[in-house]
């Protein structure tokens, strides 16, 4: 079994992960041939049973909300690729205008 | 004896007597670190002036704490580097984290520094701790002590090689399904998967959160214990942390297994087993009979959903989990001319090619169209295979099985087939699936290589799995056998 090649693309786009051709092609077979071996759980389908989303017994974990010390900014912006002003810079995530390349903050 | 031959149990002793102090100890596995480890590749970073510091600090505080000391004060400790350590480099195996230095501890990392614990460094992992060999360490495959051609199991292969090679004298690793207790049986270790919520996983870089448990790796049962009983308990930053007492373990290692029920189920003895391996560990199941336990067939039917479960479950959690490595916040960050081209390269470029496969499935299997099909299905499995274990510990007191398949396997023979990599983790998966605690210790060697049982238990029930772990050991005699010397010249 293989997976076609739109499904792995669309895949990585859904898990932003870039991809060349060649790991579409490499993907596509090796994810196939462990997909087959999920097909046994198809023998669940019809067993009338609870799924189990963990192992724990706990429920809705609940704490009081209160306010706590946190991290100071400067600690958290310290591994930072991109900063300023006490802000994580990040390119462009919506362009403004018709017109092209505007305001655009790229981080290269 | 050697220093760095010392178990927790011996060197605190001489700590305690005043024979040696920290800093001796702490230098001995430096220096044997910076002798011997270009040839196992077990550290990713050494920390020799953090553990210096810490072993100064350790024989200040023995004078003035004397007798109250903890257990773990002085001794030299490793950690596998998918563990936080504030203010040292921490890279879960991956160059998408290849510069991130945490602001904070993993609790149980704080635990250890409280405890006045030694940290000799971080060791090498599959990225991620994805993978049963450390081959997928996205900087070098670590080799396995007993024969470094093989590789150490996987995925705190590291930290069982450090602890194997006596480059430190115990460390913690952590078992998604099976990476504490692989590597534990492929080095000739005890290694523990603790019952889930039984250790905090806050500061644990998060894989699969379902399955997730920091675990010991020691020479002994006894080490295992005390390393187990410092970083177990409730922890109100995890919130599946369990908020029950720890009981003293290390008090609770004697006893005899009279009357102790033993289960063996036939699922875990897989066709295509290595002969050796699955002889080793009956006649082990033998020695138990021998010390007054009895021993019966168990059955465990939904086993062999496992795999396929778990292949679902852990790469869906995976796929949310690692989402956060967008280059922003910390890490690796390629740029590109929107967000979304920056996205797309930077995991492109910073995830090796297994994250990108278990990200993929994990995605694939939780998206629409495809849930009900893989991930349910999946999850149905988890409640049969916990039930099975449920319906097995009315009979049983413990499961005892095969840590797995084979011994060690050669460094690359695996490489191109990951479903044949996935398939031997069968006797191990389940235990994270169902949550249950899991110990592994060595029971002999086959070709020279370790050989592991694996010994089950129920949910919090870590003290009979020590017991029963800790009187094995006692006529095994395995945990003494030593990997042939690293020191010489090796072709």
């Amino acid at each position: 079994m293989k997976l076609a090649p739109t499904e792995v693309e669309h895949v990585a786009l859904l898990a932003r992960l870039g991809i060349t051709s060649s790991e579409v092609e490499r993907f596509s077979e090796q994810l196939g041939a462990v997909l087959q071996h999920m097909d046994t759980l198809g023998e669940l389908r019809q067993v009338e049973i609870l799924p189990t989303s963990s192992a724990t017994t706990l429920k809705t974990v609940m704490r009081r909300d209160e306010a706590r010390p946190s991290l100071p900014i400067s600690e958290v912006l310290a591994n930072a690729p991109q900063s300023e002003d006490g802000y994580f810079r990040v390119p462009v995530v919506l362009e403004h205008g018709a017109e092209g390349a505007t305001g655009s903050e790229d981080a290269s | 004896m050697k220093l760095t031959e010392l178990t927790i149990a011996e060197a605190r002793r001489l700590l305690a007597g005043r024979e040696i102090s920290a800093v001796e100890l702490t230098r001995a596995f430096l220096e044997r670190i910076e002798a011997v480890d270009s040839k196992v590749k077990s550290y990713l970073l050494v920390t020799p002036e953090l553990a210096l510091a810490q072993a100064e600090a350790a024989d200040r505080r023995r004078r003035s704490d004397g007798h109250s000391s903890s257990p773990l004060l002085g001794i030299p400790l490793a950690l596998k580097d998918v563990l936080c350590t504030r203010g040292t480099r921490t890279t879960c195996g991956s160059r998408i984290l290849e510069s991130f230095v945490p602001p904070f501890d993993a609790t149980v990392v704080a635990r250890l520094r409280e405890a006045g614990a030694v940290f000799l460094g971080k060791t090498n992992m599959d990225e991620f701790a994805m993978g049963s060999s450390t081959e997928n360490s996205a900087y070098f495959p670590t080799r396995n002590p007993w024969d470094l051609d093989r590789v150490p199991g996987g995925s705190s292969g590291g930290s069982g090689a450090a602890v194997a090679a006596d480059l430190c004298v115990a460390a913690l690793g952590s078992d998604t399904g099976g990476s504490v207790r692989l590597p534990a049986s492929f080095c000739g270790l005890v290694g523990i998967k603790p019952t889930y919520g039984r250790v905090s996983r806050f500061g644990l870089v998060a894989y699969g959160s379902s399955l997730d448990q920091i675990g010991p790796m020691t020479k002994t049962v006894a080490d295992a214990a005390v390393l187990l009983e410092a970083i177990a308990g409730y922890d109100p930053l995890d919130s599946t942390s369990i908020d029950q007492p720890v009981p003293q373990y290390r008090e609770l290692l004697s006893g005899d297994l009279k009357g102790l029920r033993i289960g063996v189920p036939k699922e875990y003895f897989v066709e295509g087993m290595q002969a050796g391996v699955a002889a080793t560990v009956r006649a082990g199941i033998d020695q138990l009979a021998d010390l007054g336990a009895s021993v019966g067939d168990a059955t465990l039917p939904h086993t062999k959903y496992a795999v396929a479960a778990y292949y679902i479950i852990a790469p869906a959690e995976a796929s949310a989990n690692l989402a956060r490595y967008d280059g922003v916040k910390y890490g690796l960050s390629c740029g590109g001319v929107d967000i979304w081209e920056h996205f797309a390269r930077t995991r492109q470029t910073g995830f090796g090619e297994e994250v990108k496969r278990r990200i993929m499935l994990g995605t694939y299997a939780l998206s629409a169209g495809y849930y009900d099909a893989y991930y349910l299905q999946a999850e149905k499995a988890r409640t049969l295979i916990r039930s099975d274990f449920e319906r097995a510990f009315e009979q049983f007191d413990v499961l005892v099985t095969p840590t797995y398949p084979t011994v060690a396997f050669g460094l690359g023979e695996k490489a191109d087939d990951p479903l044949a990599m996935y398939l031997g983790d069968i006797c191990t998966l389940p235990a994270n699936i169902a949550g249950i605690p899991g110990i592994a210790v060595p029971c002999g060697l086959v070709d020279g290589l370790p050989v592991g049982l694996q010994i089950l238990g129920r949910w919090l029930d870590e003290p009979t799995l020590l017991r029963v772990a800790h009187a094995f050991e006692q006529v095994s005699g395995w945990n003494a056998r030593r990997p042939p010397e690293l020191v010489s010249e090796r072709k």
